[in-house]
């Protein structure tokens, strides 16, 4: 009971983890409906900016923790931002009118070329973070097991949920998440009313790769090591929770992520960790096959 | 563009790359001594700035607008010189191994370009005329590959007959993957295959006491020609390949023999493949296949069965890769899970789309651009891949239908005699 109750707790920190990193793909499908496969290399981005941060900052002799926190949180969203602005602007707003696997295949090479861009100018080799906040909660002890939620969890778990409200409010009560939806409708009709549509996609990407930030920087506190080749299976793994919950829907985004995480965790507690991947993606072919639309989607209507 | 508005426009562009550049290229964390010092890079940062701001400036400063009109037009002309391209091409293909200047070395790497050529083709049916993506392509690949490994490894089987074998394995493997999901919309393909493509390296690298594991698979069955082996003594009382042909024995010259006997192998099953694929297209399958990828709905409105027809586009793919694999493996007489990553499957995506999808001559010329390109720049080594994600981008914005963007129809209503009948 114990034991599941910490993999509970595990799989719900990363899964809110992937909720965050699934948002952004959900919603440029949701408007360009495009797989923006650089996305994952945006979350790793984020992870990066956050861990160079803490050590200038550490040069600089900001060292109380909750103030170096807020910068790095601040500094890995700023910077990062800019990145998905750049990458929407370079490599697929040129190819908006393009036939349909053009911008794919132009994010692919995207991803390949910012995964080999940090490699170059950061190094192969693993990077490493002293564990910044220590410590929790003892919840329940069973059989000599210690159920912990350690604060770091915590953190997560709130910064998500705040996020999502947040995010929430925007996209149901702001002119911002007005013109988002109209371009998710229907993007000419939505210009011709008056909506910049470019500046709405690039907004788009931009709030796409701060959420992404932020779970960049959870990552890096979290698990303490990163490199340049973690948004490739994190990116993967946001995407399958993106269809896992119906793209388009955010919402569904959240909960996909949190299943990917739930199941991760469970099939690695109980099962082999080495096929945790698998299983991720086995239950992606199952919930497609049954429910194509995802959990939470609707269906499509094909229009001509 | 008047020279102040692309001076304020590449101004623009310099301080998005600062920005880009302070974070990622300006700081770097090492270890010294068990501490972590940060080091600063500024002048890279400089220099990184400085370089964008004359690119964006040049960019919008030349006119390439009024050069590309003119090229395109040169490009709709030249439709007899790429048929015979294609037959001088195949030329210099079987001569190559004779020429002068030929080596060990330049065998080899011509049996790799023609590996990739097949991959292309194989995919090409499926991205290029069916029009669905597939993300995984490496995967069948490493499933033709390990099925030639395990094969032998385990029945005893000769590379000849376990070639069959590794396509039809592929080709199932591809039904059982693709059958669920191409009922969808063609991202969720594209999706599954991308995890596919994963699941597959997890399994070989996990399943050690079947595959060996990260190590993989050592001592795949060589091709015989014939029957005859390529080795100093033939088991069994038969002749080897040399005994046959009167030659003198030595590693060194049987060594090269056997990349030549592969090398024209492939070659032999490559133009087999493009043989096969040129009918297929003139067939009502083939015609199904573009139909589909133009208007699902119209095609479905026309009697296509949409499943049918994708099911079969995706299991010839899979199937080319299975055959492409089993090559590579006796090509590599070594497999491992690494040979089969997802940068396997983005360049042969790259090749396809940069000959341009559909066009088989221009999976061609890629596949030899993206294969000996790397031989080039073995010193920069490291730029390899960056420029190779770069250039992806760059093909995709500025030519987006690939090098060769002139596609025949595959198929052609014969003119009417009114027409012929005119002077």
């Amino acid at each position: 009971m114990s034991y599941f109750l910490q993999q509970l707790i595990n799989g719900l920190t990363l899964g809110a983890i992937y909720g965050l990193i699934a948002i952004g793909y959900t919603m440029v499908y949701g408007i360009v409906g495009m797989i923006n496969f650089a996305h994952g290399e945006i979350y790793m981005i984020g992870a990066f900016v956050s861990l160079i941060t803490y050590f200038v900052l550490g040069v600089a002799g900001v060292t109380w923790v909750p103030l170096a926190l807020a910068l790095v949180l601040l500094s890995a969203m700023g910077f990062t931002a800019v990145y998905g602005f750049a990458v929407e602007r370079v490599a697929y707003r040129p190819l908006r009118s393009s036939f349909r696997l053009a911008p794919l295949i132009s994010a692919i090479g995207m991803s390949i070329f910012l995964q080999n861009y940090v490699q170059l100018v950061q190094g192969a080799q693993v990077k490493s973070m002293p564990p910044v906040i220590n410590g929790g909660f003892q919840l329940l002890e069973s059989n000599g097991f210690v159920v912990q939620l350690s604060y770091l969890q915590l953190m997560i778990m709130t910064a998500t949920v705040a996020l999502m409200a947040g995010f929430s409010i925007m996209i149901a009560a702001t002119p911002l998440g007005r013109a988002q939806r109209a371009c998710e409708q229907d993007m000419t009709m939505a210009a011709l009313l008056g909506i910049d549509v470019d500046r709405t996609i690039s907004t788009t990407f931009v709030i796409g790769a701060i959420l992404a930030a932020v779970a960049g920087m959870m990552v890096t506190l979290y698990y303490g090591v990163i490199d340049f080749f973690i948004g490739f299976l994190a990116g993967m793994k946001a995407f399958t929770a993106a269809v896992l919950g119906g793209i388009g829907s955010l919402p569904g985004a959240m909960l996909g992520g949190l299943l990917i995480g739930l199941i991760e965790a469970f099939w690695s507690g109980y099962f082999n960790a080495a096929y945790k991947d698998v299983a991720v993606f086995g239950i992606l072919v199952l919930v497609l096959i049954f429910r194509p639309s995802g959990l939470l989607g609707r269906p499509e209507v094909e229009k001509v | 563009m008047p020279l102040r508005l692309a001076a304020k426009d590449a101004g623009l562009a310099a301080f998005i790359a600062l920005v880009l550049a302070i974070p990622l290229i300006g700081f770097t964390t090492g270890e010294s001594g068990g501490r972590i010092v940060v080091t600063t890079r500024f002048q890279w940062v400089a220099i990184a700035v400085v370089a964008v701001f004359a690119g964006r400036l040049a960019w919008s400063l030349i006119p390439w607008r009024a050069q590309r009109r003119q090229s395109l037009r040169v490009v709709s002309h030249y439709k007899l010189d790429l048929r015979l391209l294609g037959w001088l091409g195949l030329g210099i293909a079987i001569l190559w191994p004779f020429l002068p200047f030929a080596s060990n070395y330049l065998i080899f790497l011509a049996t790799t370009v023609l590996i990739y050529i097949m991959l292309g083709w194989g995919l090409n049916v499926v991205v290029g005329l069916a029009g669905l993506l597939n993300l995984g392509y490496a995967a069948f690949y490493a499933v033709g590959a390990y099925t030639l490994a395990l094969a032998g490894q385990y029945w005893g089987l000769g590379f000849w007959e376990a070639l069959p074998l590794c396509g039809v394995m592929a080709a199932i493997v591809g039904i059982l993957l693709a059958l669920p999901v191409l009922p969808l919309r063609g991202d969720y393909l594209a999706i599954v295959t991308l995890g596919f493509g994963e699941i597959i390296r997890i399994i070989l690298i996990n399943w050690q006491s079947f595959t060996g594991g990260p190590n993989g698979v050592n001592d795949l069955p060589i091709p015989t020609f014939f029957g005859m082996p390529f080795s100093a003594r033939a088991p069994g009382g038969g002749k080897t390949f040399a005994q046959f042909f009167g030659l003198h024995f030595s590693p060194a010259a049987n060594a090269t023999q056997r990349m030549i006997f592969i090398y024209f192998s492939i070659l032999a099953l490559a133009l087999l493949t493009n043989l096969l694929i040129m009918r297929l297209r003139r067939l009502p399958v083939g015609r199904a296949w573009e139909a589909l990828r133009e208007d699902e709905i119209a095609s479905r409105a026309l009697g296509i069965n949409p499943v049918r027809v994708k099911l079969s586009a995706f299991a010839i793919g899979a199937m080319l890769a299975g055959f492409a694999g089993a090559f590579f493996g006796a090509h590599q007489s070594f497999v491992s899970p690494e040979s089969f990553n997802f940068q396997e499957s983005a360049t042969v995506i790259a090749i396809v789309v940069l000959g341009g999808m559909g066009s088989q001559l221009g999976v061609v010329l890629a596949a030899i651009i993206l294969v000996t390109l790397p031989e080039f720049g073995r010193e920069f080594a490291q730029f390899r891949m960056l420029l190779f994600g770069a250039s992806m981008v760059a093909i995709m914005v500025w030519r987006p239908r690939g090098l060769l963007s002139l596609r025949t129809p595959s198929i052609r209503l014969p003119a009417s005699p009114r027409e012929t009948a005119a002077p």
